[in-house]
């Protein structure tokens, strides 16, 4: 077997013009449930009991796993950047001729 | 800086081994793992993220297509099979089809027996047309030949992980499978696991097998990328970029159809919105209300032209129709397959209907709009939380509200033609009738298969492939592996942890992508594609072991974008060997030799043999009597389905 040399491991975060994952710190219990099954491994634990760092938020997929997993109803929430922003109107009646 | 969480197991290597390993943890290859394990067998499951909410139905999908023997259908598997291959010209998998259509219900009431949930328990939507009172069960689409059903997916990965769990499948969570083991043994190539790393702590795991199940997904990220959000240039999920075809690609395997692509159709940086998030009659949509800017609403007409009065029409196939086409991969279908559709845009405009358009689901019947905007939209992959919970939260409410659609169509983008993707029922791996690649020991399902779409084909073929390669598993041995080839595994995949100062993977992903778009886009020719090949071979030389990283995470961006190189090596060899252009492929040169058009109709597979790039030519119907065929080889499922 081949022999390696040893390199220390750190993780810088890497910013991007969106942040899609947000905690809530007041409900959060910090399990971590968040990072285990996120599939693009966005969010890396830093302290146990505390919400984990969104260290590659451009890599969000946005499928929302995280939300739907969290224990705790609203200690993590999911948004698409502004400019998927899907407008919205109240209803329009038909307009009549005349 | 922060720390890394993980322990540094970089350097160290485990050795596991098993009967059958299945490489990928989304719907097909659950399915597998569980085909095997039901029969005994000693399995391993590896997936890069988490099974339980991997894969593209990670967090649901929302329609289970061709499910022909349930018992509200009334088309059978082979008029389905044989439609769908009529309607993608030939070019479509008429094994893995039939698979889907013969075997869907049985595995819709194998889901529903782990946990999943396929009908209306709780009689939500009492009444409606597409629900059957005695079953519960819910149709979509065809209302009168029932083959597609409405099921809540956002419910199947969980159920099928405890399932796994129960069966005594090893699962490899956050690994990813980097490399594929093969022999040669009595003179034949044979495949005898794989090698992956752990993307927390860099270690290597080699995994011995009897025989290995490929169900990586498909390729992506090719021609399509944004460096800053590049979780969303994609419809897959991110990570889910083609390993699976590079790894087998330099194993061996034999490919097909890899020169098809298309116009890009979905991603959601820029040119398009969030997949199933904007107004519109399509796939989750359908047959939502559309209306103009002045509230008139859009007319849905049948396949002669005639507008249809309610919106229960919109569900019906015409008088004289058997059943009409509609689903993921369904366009612009044939006459004879061709349902309902609002007019077409050009129509719309000629006749002063004014954009935007929008959605109006509060002009549908209750349970219509309910369905759509709460179950589709909701069960549908990524919709719960980003569509369903964010734009509620937002105050949408769709019965006081209009959605709008964007664009000059009804997909809310606008890509140019050289921003192109695998989509549409792509290439991807060929296989014999017990979806075995042409290596022995190696099989295929899923999206890794050609001219592979949605949900239902997976799950199928996924079990299906796992069945096969459990009772192949029988009459073949663990072989020993090469520690060489290991170590110069391990020393590829560590590399960029030892560069300084040196790239980010984000910049070769981009320069590829770039290069795609120049040299392989919408229309090619031998020029560019040599010099399109000749410079992603230049970016691989010089510029990929530049490429730095400082944990096993960027590692593994990192090997993912080594693996988009070698997938754009098999894309630009396979549209080099295809010399005349090819409609149903969306091929087109500007060098067309039409004097090929004839010896060219067929299957163009591709392979490499002693690092020779090799292709021969198989015949559209090289499958057979799909029935007969079928029957031969199952007769065992058969009976114990039966007995069931």
């Amino acid at each position: 077997m081949a022999e390696f040399r040893k390199v220390e491991f750190s993780a810088e975060k890497i910013s991007c013009s969106t942040n899609p994952i947000s905690f809530d710190e007041s409900k959060c219990i910090g399990c971590h449930r968040c990072a285990d099954v996120c599939q693009c491994d966005v969010l890396i634990p830093q302290e146990k009991g505390k919400h984990p760092v969104v260290m590659y938020p451009g890599e969000c997929y946005y499928c929302g796993c995280c939300v739907i997993e969290c224990p705790v109803e609203g200690a993590i929430s999911l948004r698409h950047p502004l400019m998927n922003r899907a407008r919205f109107v109240p209803l329009i009646e038909e307009q009549k001729e005349g | 800086m922060y720390k890394w969480p993980y322990e540094n197991k970089a350097g160290m290597q485990e050795n596991v081994s098993c009967d059958v390993l299945v490489l990928g943890g989304g719907l097909a290859g659950v399915n597998a793992a569980i085909a095997a394990a039901e029969r005994g067998k000693k399995v391993i499951l590896v997936e890069k993220g988490a099974t339980v909410r991997s894969g593209s139905a990670g967090s649901g999908f929302d329609h289970w297509e061709m499910a022909c023997t349930n018992p509200g259908c009334t088309v059978t598997p082979e008029e389905m099979t044989y439609a769908y291959i009529d309607e993608q010209d030939h070019y479509s998998n008429g094994i893995s089809h039939y698979i889907e259509c013969r075997e869907g219900y049985d595995r819709i009431l194998d889901v529903e027996s782990f946990g999943g949930k396929v009908r209306d328990t709780e009689g939500e939507f009492e009444g409606a047309e597409f629900r059957d009172p005695e079953t519960g069960f819910m149709y979509a689409y065809d209302y009168k030949s029932k083959y597609t059903m409405r099921v809540w997916g956002s419910t199947f990965k969980p159920a099928y992980y405890r399932q796994l769990k129960k069966l005594g499948v090893k699962v490899f969570d956050h690994t990813e499978a980097t490399a594929l083991m093969v022999k040669e043994i009595n003179g034949k190539k044979q495949g005898i696991g794989a090698v992956g790393m752990n993307v927390h702590t860099g270690k290597t795991i080699v995994f011995s097998s009897k025989t290995t199940v490929l169900t990586m997904s498909r390729p992506a990220r090719v021609w399509l990328f944004s460096p800053d959000t590049p979780g969303l240039c994609e419809f897959r999920p991110f990570q889910s970029i083609g390993s699976g075809h590079a790894m087998g690609y330099k194993a061996g395997v034999e490919f097909t159809m890899m020169e098809k692509s298309v116009r890009g159709e979905f991603s959601a940086a820029g040119r398009s919105y969030p997949a199933y998030g904007t107004g519109n009659n399509h796939n989750t949509w359908y047959a939502a209300t559309m209306i103009d800017s002045r509230g008139v609403e859009i007319p849905y007409v049948d396949r002669d032209g005639n507008e249809l009065k309610t919106v229960s029409e919109r569900y019906q196939p015409v008088e004289g129709q058997k059943f009409f086409l509609k689903g993921g991969v369904i366009d612009e279908p044939k006459y004879e397959y061709r349902g309902p559709e609002t007019l077409d845009f050009n129509t719309l405009i000629e006749r002063g209907y004014k954009l935007p358009f929008y959605a109006d689901l509060s002009r549908m019947p209750d349970t219509e709009r309910r369905v759509i905007w709460g179950m589709m939209v909701g069960e549908e992959g990524k919709t719960k939380i980003p569509i369903l919970k964010n734009y509620t939260d937002r105050g949408f409410d769709p019965t006081k509200h209009v959605l709008q659609s964007y664009g000059t169509g009804w997909q809310s983008a606008s890509f140019l033609d050289q921003e192109r993707q695998l989509f549409g029922a792509p290439g991807g791996i060929i296989t014999d009738w017990d979806l075995k690649t042409n290596i022995d020991g190696i099989y295929a399902a899923g999206d890794q298969l050609y001219a592979s779409d949605c949900a239902g084909h997976a799950i199928t073929t996924g079990y299906y492939a796992g069945r096969k390669a459990a009772s192949a598993s029988d009459s073949l041995n663990l072989e020993a592996f090469d520690q060489s080839f290991v170590d110069a595994e391990m020393e590829r995949l560590l590399a960029p942890l030892y560069v300084e100062n040196g790239l980010d993977w984000r910049e070769i992903n981009m320069a590829v992508a770039k290069a795609m778009q120049n040299y392989c886009g919408g229309i090619k020719n031998d020029d560019l594609l040599k010099q399109g090949l000749a410079l992603i071979e230049d970016i691989e030389a010089n510029d990929l072991p530049k490429v730095s990283c400082n944990n096993p995470h960027e590692l593994m961006r990192a090997h993912e974008v080594m693996d988009i190189i070698t997938v754009c090596k098999i894309i630009l060899n396979a549209c080099l060997i295809r010399k005349c252009d090819s409609k149903p492929l969306y091929f087109v040169r500007s060098d067309s030799d039409e004097s090929k058009a004839e010896a060219e109709t067929g299957y163009i597979t591709i392979y490499q043999e002693n690092g020779e790039v090799k292709s021969r030519v198989i015949p559209h119907d090289y499958f057979g009597d799909l029935k007969s065929e079928y029957e031969k080889r199952n007769a065992d499922y058969i009976a114990e389905r039966g007995a069931k």
